[in-house]
């Protein structure tokens, strides 16, 4: 009972967060949002069990990625509202269908998935590991070995390219 | 009900009011002891020796006016100097100030919780504290602020890349996220690791000087340059937050410090039989010593060197602490497997 009022009020939070982002037009408010956002999702995770991805996804995103993204924001100092900038190339319609396309897809997976039985991903058995952290590192080496080496492969291309785009001359 | 309720709120109390007394008397040392590198005497009106001097600050700063610039972004202002404050403190909650101890015929932990993934909940809660600096440099809506705010993020960022590194390879050495679990390894190992990893000790306490932003990396309130950094336009109480969450961040840094490299609770040289006398001093005072040593440095080396020029930090951290590191977690990890 109390993991359900703690689930759905969690839940609540990361959806009204997630529509303050994207309607707050103070861009730097809409990123201290995101980062509210995403420490309430890292509150899910510990809800579910996850405390290592709980406190990776803080490190990573709330204290990573989003710290870069102010930093961004507070240098070309946006000062113009949105309304004034408008987009000839703007395709609304096709933007609405994809979105309700999503979410069709979504509400079907939710009913359909409602009534099965949770399994586990892998028997208990075979992970000869305990731990949180240990688990998460036996999967990855071992059955989403080949997910994780792409997974890290397109990481590297990525750094890569962000180094030879931003220095011209090597 | 005493043992899940009562017992960790007692905890909880007792740690964050030790904690708050122990900053304001960390300011306290640190006046005296620069004033004794400088020969002068410090503070010395409140008290004998100044030893009140911490209740006059408070006093002073509360009944300071509260400023809230009519330019500044109120809300971001506000909750700036809370941000900055609240991880500082809330990473407490991991540290192992001591074993699990017969207290009143009563086992007890000293330690406030034991969690799986202790040391990545404080590099967590630690990156979080980040936004406090930042955002309290954008909200001013001042030039001098935005600039500090900016040299203090970058300088943040680069520095826990290195410091991160270093505590993989303890996490290699001992095989465990749990910070108590990481003293047992020592324990069991025979030896602080500062002894086996000196480069990442080396290292960390660099990068910790950087990541509290003091000297000589203190660049976010190079008062001379920046009229005082980041907090120019606080006053009063809320700049007093900055000022307590900054020595908050250092006695974290020194008790990550000595629980990881210098074995925590355990005496010295715990497996020598012929030292078993030093077991009279209990284990906690032997985490506050250890602890107090390290902040003792931190000031030491607030006397002693002048402010890096901020080019050279950054070519120092990037170009030869975070290459040292990942070389060092190699060797670490070949001679692991070699030994093993």
């Amino acid at each position: 009972m109390g993991t359900a009022i703690a689930f759905y009020f969690i839940s609540a939070c990361i959806l009204g967060f997630a529509v303050l982002v994207i309607s707050t037009k103070d861009t730097v408010h809409s990123v201290l949002f995101l980062v509210l956002d995403f420490l309430f999702v890292a509150a899910l995770y510990v809800l579910l069990g996850a405390q290592f991805l709980a406190a990776i996804q803080i490190l990573v995103y709330a204290g990573g990625i989003v710290v870069l993204y102010l930093f961004v924001v507070m240098l070309v100092n946006l000062k113009r509202p949105p309304e004034a900038h408008s987009d000839p190339h703007r395709k609304t319609k096709l933007g609405l269908g994809l979105a309700a396309a999503v979410l069709a897809e979504l509400a079907l997976l939710a009913v359909r998935s409602s009534d099965m039985p949770v399994r586990p991903i892998v028997e208990a058995a075979a992970v000869p590991v305990s731990g949180n952290t240990e688990v998460v590192g036996w999967m990855l080496y071992t059955s989403y070995l080949i997910p994780f080496e792409i997974a890290s492969m397109l990481l590297l291309v990525a750094m890569i390219g962000a180094i030879v785009l931003a220095k011209r001359e090597l | 009900m005493v043992d899940t309720l009562l017992i960790p709120l007692l905890k909880i109390v007792i740690v964050l009011n030790a904690t708050l007394v122990a900053v304001t008397y960390m300011v306290l040392l640190e006046r005296k002891v620069i004033a004794w590198a400088q020969s002068r005497l410090g503070p010395m009106r409140v008290g004998p020796y100044g030893i009140l001097q911490p209740v006059a600050d408070a006093i002073k700063l509360m009944l300071k006016e509260d400023i809230t610039p009519v330019l500044a972004d109120k809300w971001v202002f506000t909750a700036a100097p809370v941000i900055s404050m609240v991880p500082a403190l809330i990473v407490y909650a991991v540290i192992p100030f001591g074993p699990v101890v017969n207290l009143f015929g009563r086992q007890v932990s000293l330690y406030i919780t034991d969690i799986n993934v202790g040391l990545l909940y404080i590099v967590s809660v630690a990156s979080v504290g980040v936004y406090g600096i930042i955002l309290a440099g954008y909200a001013s809506n001042s030039k001098f602020p935005l600039l500090a705010s900016l040299r203090a993020s970058a300088q943040l960022i680069s520095y826990e890349v290195a410091v991160t590194l270093t505590l993989v390879s303890v996490i290699l050495m001992s095989g465990s996220l749990s910070m108590v679990s990481i003293v047992r390894a020592q324990e069991s190992q025979h030896l602080w690791y500062a002894f086996v990893q000196p480069l990442a000790f080396g290292i960390f306490v660099i990068g910790s000087l950087a990541e509290t932003n003091r000297a000589p990396f203190d660049m976010p309130e190079a008062e001379q340059e920046l009229t005082g950094g980041f907090h120019t336009e606080y006053s009063g109480m809320r700049f007093a937050l900055f000022f307590l969450a900054e020595y908050a961040n250092m006695i974290v840094v020194s008790s990550v410090a000595t629980t990881l490299f210098l074995g925590g609770w355990l005496r010295p040289f715990p497996s020598v039989a012929a030292l078993s006398f030093l077991d009279v001093i209990p284990s906690w005072t032997w985490f506050l010593i250890k602890s107090f040593l390290f902040l003792y440095f931190f000031v030491w080396i607030r006397a002693t060197l002048p402010r890096y020029r901020y080019d050279q930090l950054m070519r120092l951290g990037w170009k030869v602490l975070i290459p040292l590191t990942i070389i060092n977690l190699v060797v670490t990890g070949i001679v692991k497997v070699l030994i093993s």
